[in-house]
Formats: structure tokens, sequence, C-alpha cells
């Protein structure tokens, strides 16, 4: 690591992007947007998080050179690369940025120019796009020094990134999951313990630093204990009304994804849980006029977030939990510093990605039972297929069982080509007019 | 006072439907006419075709309930409703032992599971794509140089079946045309582009699953080549109205009817 570079980046750390940012949010004319009459006041923690996640890609640019800098996916044990004081980029949180600005066809036509098929997950193509092009909203990202990807959540992961290894003529870390059919057994635990445990050594390489044990516990607690209180934060909707919607769990997810491990997820979760716990108590709901609540299934389509959430408020309904949001917050009590491997690769091998149908649909079934959900909406993502398979199943199997209507949406995550306003307009409404009575 | 009459108009990609009813839900008239490039003019013209032949005055039809992918830009519907309740609704009333009814529109298929009353349970649609809809068998049809309405019986009289393998409209045109060309017989072909619709459709049979009665709605239930393979495939009859593809507009009726006397009890 280069001394000038690290001088620097710690400068903008202390004192530039505290400098920058005050100067941003000074000269930014406050934008008034006219209240929505269907929604409770807004949550004054909204702002804190633009400011952390702000800061997070704005110091990203000064990081090369200065820190060991690695490209992670949504479900990797990145607890395991902190004690190395590596700066994470989740290229996937970039893509969904990248979605809500509705940038996904531009980003993703650069990669479809040089052979990408249309028919990849469009987060890959949108980081392959931006690595091709250098275009993203965030001024630039950081070149990676280490890639680590996990397959819990999908097979695409390990392709792309060994086209960014192979580009960046980089290490790549893989933590292959076995997929868990029906239990996980002894040997994948000791297979998946394994290869962390050769992991070590290339991190030490790679950042020049050795491993820290101390530090690593730590850091377990802290990523462990940040997840807690996401789960804690997603059970506040719990509460007829509920006090947030899941739309709002998209955006604030954002820290538990990218910045798990570090302390100022687990700061920004308890401030907003003690916001959200004071809104239970005054009777605060999200939306003004909750008749229904929801359940949403699969990733966020990005760039209809804010309109489905108007769309939905108007009809008096509310998602009050997904899938989606739940998963950083399912496995983590599986955590344990007297077991840091083994426990780690149960934690991040029982996500919902990385388990059979069953199990999805026990979830699915749990979720429903506990936050009184009377609908269930379904995003077919055209991007993600393994949580897109078994979805029209699981709908019949839920509306069987627990008679919970519900419509299905195709469309995709950040490419918006693959959406049809008409055609879902005909679905919501078809679902609107089924869950009146 | 005169008794009032109620109306119902299902604006579809392809073709546009009025019906009138009266106040014991019986038909006195109704029309059907191609939607064309305009669904305004479709709708007023439809609705005006139907109030001719039914000698009612527009001041008479005290409400109107627009549906179909059109409905948003009707304008002299009193409220508008998806296809897929009036679809439910409509197959409801014609057939009362209707548990599940598949529609196949111009660019639309779906299947409903349909509960008491006539309320929709649940739906499936196709996703963005032609296949197994009415208009991929228009395309065919016109390739091969026939009506859409011979397409059944020549199907029914085919010795054998022609497999096509591409889902894909514009991909199953050219196969169509290359198996014309290698002298497969026409009704052969169409047999294998009936079974191919089927195919598509079925998947979402069986997700929804098969409750009670099947009633089949939209302009391809006068396809008796496809009504047939649907029977093949789920072991026994179906009800097909004589003029499916009212069903929309009567559905639609009949909550134009139900909006009435809730604002006037």
């Amino acid at each position: 690591m280069s001394l000038t570079k690290s001088i620097r980046y710690n400068f903008m750390k202390d004192i530039g992007a505290p400098a920058v940012m005050g100067f941003a949010k000074a000269g930014k004319k406050k934008r008034r947007r006219k209240p929505n009459p269907n929604f409770g006041p807004p949550l004054k923690c909204a702002n804190r998080l633009k400011e952390i996640m702000t800061r997070h890609y704005f110091l990203s640019r000064y990081a090369e050179g200065a820190r060991p800098v690695a490209w992670v996916t949504s479900g990797a044990p990145v607890e395991l690369l902190r004690p190395f004081d590596f700066y994470t980029i989740y290229p996937e949180n970039h893509g969904a940025l990248c979605g809500a600005q509705r940038l996904g066809p531009e980003l993703c036509s650069v990669a479809e120019e040089h052979g990408y098929n249309q028919d990849l997950c469009s987060y890959a193509r949108i980081d392959i796009g931006h690595f091709l092009s250098g275009k993203t909203p965030v001024g630039k990202l950081p070149r990676p020094d280490i890639l680590f990807a996990s397959n819990n959540i999908c097979q695409t992961v390990a392709y792309w990134y060994k086209v960014l290894a192979h580009q960046l003529k980089i290490p790549f870390l893989l933590f292959d999951t076995p997929y868990n059919f029906e239990e996980i057994t002894e040997n994948d635990i000791t297979y998946m313990v394994s290869q962390l445990e050769e992991m070590i050594p290339i991190l030490e390489e790679v950042s020049g630093k050795r491993f820290n044990n101390q530090r690593f516990e730590q850091i377990m607690l802290l990523a462990r204990d940040s997840s807690f209180t996401w789960g804690e934060v997603l059970a506040t909707m719990k509460t007829e009304p509920a006090p947030m919607t899941i739309f709002d769990a998209f955006i604030h997810l954002a820290p538990i994804v990218s910045l798990r491990g570090l302390p100022v997820a687990l700061d920004y979760y308890q401030t907003l849980l003690d916001e959200l716990r004071e809104r239970i108590d005054r009777g605060i709901g999200a939306i003004k006029n909750e008749r229904k609540r929801l359940m949403w299934d699969n990733i966020a389509i990005w760039y209809k977030v804010r309109d489905f959430s108007n769309l939905f408020a108007e009809h008096g309904m509310n998602f009050v939990t997904a899938t989606y949001t739940n998963a950083w917050a399912e496995t983590i009590s599986n955590m344990d510093t007297d077991k840091p491997l083994e426990s780690m690769a149960r934690t991040y091998s029982l996500v919902v990605l990385n388990n059979n149908l069953n199990h999805r649909l026990g979830l699915m079934e749990r979720l429903i039972k506990e936050y009184k959900v009377d609908g269930l909406v379904i995003h077919s993502a055209k991007s993600c297929k393994p949580y897109s398979v078994g979805q029209y199943d699981l709908k019949r199997l839920l509306m069987d069982r627990l008679g919970v209507p519900s419509v299905v949406i195709d469309a995709d995550i950040t490419d918006f080509r693959a959406y049809s306003e008409e055609q879902t307009r005909t679905r919501l409404e078809a679902f609107f007019e089924g869950m009146e009575d | 006072m005169n008794s009032p009459y109620f109306a119902g108009v299902d604006v579809g990609s392809l073709s546009t439907e009025a019906m009138i009813l009266d106040t014991t839900d019986e038909p006195v008239s109704y029309s059907i006419i191609q939607t064309g490039a305009n669904s305004i003019d479709a709708a007023s013209e439809s609705f005006e075709k139907a109030l001719a032949k039914s000698g009612v005055s527009q001041d008479q039809v005290k409400s109107i309930v627009a549906t179909g992918y059109g409905r948003i830009s009707i304008p002299f519907a009193d409220k508008r409703v998806t296809e897929i309740s009036c679809h439910a609704l409509g197959a409801y009333h014609l057939f009362p032992d209707t548990g599940t009814v598949i529609d196949i529109g111009g660019q639309d298929s779906k299947v409903i599971r349909v509960g008491d009353g006539g309320k929709v349970l649940d739906f499936t649609m196709n996703d963005k794509c032609a296949a197994g809809t009415g208009r991929f068998l228009e395309v065919m049809a016109d390739k091969l140089q026939v009506s859409l309405n011979e397409m059944g019986p020549l199907s029914l009289k085919a010795g054998g079946e022609v497999s096509i393998s591409s889902i894909c409209t514009v991909f199953a045109e050219s196969e169509v045309v290359s198996l014309v060309a290698q002298n497969h017989p026409k009704n052969e072909v169409i047999r294998g582009l009936h079974r191919a619709v089927v195919n598509r459709v079925w998947s979402m049979i069986k997700s929804i699953g098969v409750h009670g009665a099947v009633t089949m709605s939209g302009g391809v239930a006068k396809n008796s080549g496809v009504v047939g393979l649907i029977e093949e495939r789920l072991g026994k009859p179906i009800h097909v109205h004589p003029e499916p593809q009212i069903i929309g507009a009567l559905g639609a009726a009949l909550l134009a009817k139900k909006n009435f006397l809730r604002a006037s009890p």
C-alpha cells in the first residue's frame, strides 16, 4: 500500500469527506416534495442512512492504494475479510443503486455490446458494463485487489467474478456452499471450514497483514449484533399498523448488506430501531390507512420502488414482510465465537437461496402467520433464476394451505426493458379487486 | 319510469365486445367488432351497435363498466374493472359450477380460479410473450392462408400431427413455412400448432390447479381443435358458450348492475 495514498485516504476520511458532504448538504436546495396524504410521517433516520452510504461510496474513491480493496457478493462471509482491513465494495448494492436511478439498461447494454447475453443477471451486466465503461452514478469505484464471492445466492456470481478476475488478473476467492437439499451434513461443514482456512493465508498476502483472531471474534460479534438488530427492525412490522413498509426496508437494507461487521451498521440499526419503537408507542403507521398487509417475494424492482410504494399505499395496502429483507437476519443466530469458522459455514449455507423449496415454503408460512399477511406479491425476476424458480408452486401451495391470494409480476431487478407497465397494471388491479371483500 | 339497463364493454387487443343486460340479468343484445387502432372509437362503436340492436336508448343504460386492456381510456364508463374479475363473473353466471376459467384472448391468456359468487380466488397470466395466445394462431392462419374459423375443423380432420418445436411466434412462423415446403399436410401442421398453444396454457393450468368445472372463454374457445386438445388433456369436457368472446363484457355488465344497485339501493 502506498504511504501517500494512505495519508490522502485518512485525510479524506477524517476531514475531507465530512467537509465535502457538509458543503454539498448546505449548498443543496431543500426540495420540498409535497407530502403524500396516504403516508404517515417519513422516517427521520433516512437522512442518516443517506449520509452513511454517500460517505461509503465517496471514501471508496480514495481507498485504492491506501487500503486493500475487495469486491464482495451479498452472501459472502465478509467477517473473514474485516480483520485485514479490506475496503469492501458490493457490486450488487451498486447495481441496485444504478437500478433505482434507472441506469440499468444503459449499463447492461455496454456488457451486451461485448457479447454478454441479455438473459444474464442484470446485476452482473451492470457490473461488467461499469467495469468496461467506467460509468457509475457514484463517481468512481476503487479497483479491487481481490474478489470474494459465495455461491450461496447463485452460481452466476462465480462466473461473473471469474470474468473480473481474469480481466484484472487478481485473486478470486470462492466460498462454495453445497446446496442444502435436505439437511446440512457434517461433511458439508468440514468442506466449507477447510475453504475458509485456506483463504486466510491468501488474504494475509494480499493485505500484507497477519490474521488476528481476537479482532476476528470482535467482528463476528459486531456482525451478529447488527443482524440481530436488523431482525428486530423487521420485527417491528408485526405491529398493526406497521411503523415502516418493506419499501423502506429495501432502502435501509444497504448497511446490513455492505457494511456488515463494521460499527457503523450496528449503530445505525440501533438508532432506526429506537425510532421505530417510538413510532409504535405513538401508534404511527408507515401508511395512514393500513387495511391489508402484504408479503413480497424476491429482490426489489429497483426502478419501481417509489411507484409501487405510492400505488399500494393508495389502496391501503402495506408490505410488512419479505423473504428478501429477511435473508440477512434469518440465519445469524448460528454465529458462535467458540466455533467461529464452523458457525460461519452454517450461517452462510443456510440462507434462503441455498436451501430447498420446502424450507422456503415453511419460512413463507411462518412469516405469513407472524406478520398477519393477507396477500402475497411475487416478483418473478428475469435476472434471478434461483429466486424465481418454484414460485408458481409456492403460490399454489400457499393458496391451498393458508388461503393467501397472490399475484405474480414478471419483471427484472434493474433492467426495465423486461418490464411491461400495462401487463403489470392489469395483474395488480386484478389482485386488488380480488382482495376486496 | 322505464326499467334500467346495464352495459359492459370489453376492449381487447383484437376485438371489442359490448353487452346490454336488463334487471333480470338477461342479455338484451351484444355486439362484437374488431378493435382496430383506436380503442376509444371501438368502444363507442360496439356500444352503439349493441344499443341499436336492443332498441334501448343510451339514457336507459344506468351504469357502464369497461374492461379489457383498453378499459382505462373509455370516457363513458362509470367504472373500470380488470378482465380477470369480469371473465370470472361472466363464466360463473353462465355456468354456476365453474371453478376454473381458461381465457385465451388476443394477446393474453390466463387461468383463473373462481370461488363462490364468481369471485377471483387466484389467477395466472402469460408472461410478456404472445406464445399461447390468439395472436399466435392468427399469425399462423395468415401464413397458412386459412381463416381463423377454419383452423378448428381442419385440425379435427388431420390424420396425424406435426410437432412444432418453437414456442416463439416469430420462429414458429418460419418453422411453419418450412414444414409446408416439406409437403406436410396443412391440417396436421395446424393440429401441431394447436398442441403448441395447449402446451403453453397447460403450464398455467397446472400452476393454478383444476378446481370444479372448467369454462373456457375468449376468442380461441371458438376453435374446436384447441378445445378438444384441452379436454383430452384434462380428461373431462369443458363448458364453452356459443359466443365465448362475450363473457368478459357479460361480467362487466353484471358488475355494472351491482355498481348501480349499490349506489341507489
